[in-house]
């Protein structure tokens, strides 16, 4: 009994401190490094975040040129699957555009009315100001649902920011360095985004489920939903602009909690628009 | 002299094969999901890290470990240091598991593989919720789990053809 303790004691030692032939380095002491790193990391010291910052601004540049075959490869199959797709797409674009141009014809008057109404109950315009950047790496992994982009601070990229693509809204600035950025999608579990559904006028959270879709959240039992209704930013807490579309509601439910479909397909980004809003007063 | 010089790099390209694919993976961060399958993921560092210091310690420094795990925590977004650490613990399991083992066997090796990234991934994830307040999808981490053990017995294969084709004798 004692001898196969010893032999455990001895073997898990050696498991430690043994270097091995060609190890340079001794396995406890890089441990005892790494633990380190991750307890300044924890106090914010401030060394730990310059060493942040230069490996981030060498790691997402040379991570965008190794995935660089792997996105080739993707982007090849999925415009074969596209072009294999073209027909059905056809006809659904065909009925769509039908249901857009009865439509447009409403929009410049309720944009005027819009407008007029604003100026009745004395609110303001918001100016955007619009910054295109590239998506560097979007890889997803089990912890975070984000995308590094290729603009930083030295670009005026400000944390908060809204990330837009084709006017729908992606996500939010997180992370900022000088040449880069991260951006922290809306289908993340930390995401949490103020919203309204439309029509009807509920307010609701939208929070990120780790998949692509969200769940909404803190919802009256029994809210008069429609299948198919939009969600739109709400601009509660003043973090986002309000009505910018985000997706559409489904008629699943996932444990009591209504689903929504993003507009935005997050694993297709390639270029997205940041943008920062300001409050013209008039 | 150029045909020899060639012939020397390629060689070495063929030899240090691991550490280059420990590098691409954690900069890629790739998961091998072309088809989409929702929950599917696995880490591939751990299997190539538990797997090469378990039959040829060498082939991976453990300095190399500690900075592709800063890689991989700058690049997934995780706070640095965290997969550092957890790399250098398969280095200890993967090595206590050699200590240990008079016979190999590819299935005890794949049992203990198991236990390892169950404890790694809990330790991890517990100073993730605990001291970092992150919140996590408890499914999602169970099935990268799952499907990280399940690819071990293939990737085990494959590498092992690998080592017989670079290295000549598996176990030395």
């Amino acid at each position: 009994m004692e001898t196969s303790r010893d032999d455990f004691i001895i073997a898990i030692r050696s498991a430690f401190l043994q270097k091995g032939n060609k190890q340079r380095f001794s396995l406890i002491g890089l441990i005892f490094f790494s633990i380190l790193i991750l307890t300044l990391e924890k106090f914010n010291f401030k060394a730990i975040d310059y060493l942040k910052i230069s490996l981030k601004e060498i790691v997402y540049r040379s991570a965008f040129i190794v995935s660089a075959p792997e996105n080739f490869i993707f982007k090849t199959y999925s415009n074969i699957e596209s072009h294999f797709n073209i027909y059905k797409k056809y006809e659904d674009t065909k009925a769509e555009l039908k249901e857009l141009k009865a439509q447009k014809s409403i929009d410049p008057f309720v944009v005027a009315e819009n407008k007029k109404l604003k100026k009745l109950v004395n609110n303001y315009f918001i100016d955007s100001n619009a910054i295109i950047a590239k998506v560097l790496i979007d890889k997803k992994s089990p912890f975070f649902r984000s995308v590094i982009i290729n603009k930083g601070s030295k670009n005026y990229i400000k944390l908060g920011m809204v990330v837009l693509d084709n006017n729908y809204l992606v996500g939010k600035i997180v992370e900022v360095n000088y040449m880069t950025s991260r951006v922290l999608l809306l289908s993340d579990l930390n995401s949490k985004i103020p919203v309204i559904i439309e029509p009807g006028s509920i307010q609701s959270i939208l929070s990120g489920t780790g998949k692509n879709h969200g769940v909404l959240q803190y919802l009256k039992e029994n809210y008069p939903s429609e299948n198919k209704s939009i969600v739109y930013t709400s601009g509660s807490g003043g973090l986002f602009k309000p009505g910018i579309p985000i997706g559409v509601l489904n008629s699943l439910e996932i444990e009591d909690k209504s689903i929504i479909n993003f507009f935005s397909n997050f694993s297709q980004l390639e270029f997205v628009e940041i943008q920062s809003f300001n409050k013209e007063e008039y | 002299m150029g045909k020899f010089k060639s012939k020397n790099f390629f060689r070495a390209i063929i030899k240090n094969i691991p550490i280059i694919l420990l590098f691409v993976s954690v900069l890629n961060e790739f998961d091998f999901n072309y088809l989409g399958l929702s929950y599917f993921s696995f880490d591939f560092p751990f299997i190539l890290i538990f797997y090469w210091s378990l039959i040829k310690n060498e082939s991976l420094g453990y300095g190399f470990i500690f900075i592709a795990g800063m890689i991989n925590d700058v690049v997934v977004g995780l706070p640095i240091g965290i997969s550092s650490m957890s790399y250098l613990f398969i280095c200890v399991f993967a090595s206590y598991l050699r200590n240990i083992t008079l016979r190999p066997s590819l299935i005890k090796d794949w049992i203990f593989f198991l236990f390892t990234i169950f404890f790694i991934k809990s330790l991890m994830h517990l100073l993730l919720v605990l001291f970092f307040s992150f919140e996590l999808n408890y499914i999602i981490l169970i099935t990268n789990l799952f499907f990280t053990f399940l690819m071990y017995y293939f990737l085990s294969h494959l590498f092992r053809l690998y080592s017989k084709i670079a290295f000549g004798n598996l176990y030395d």
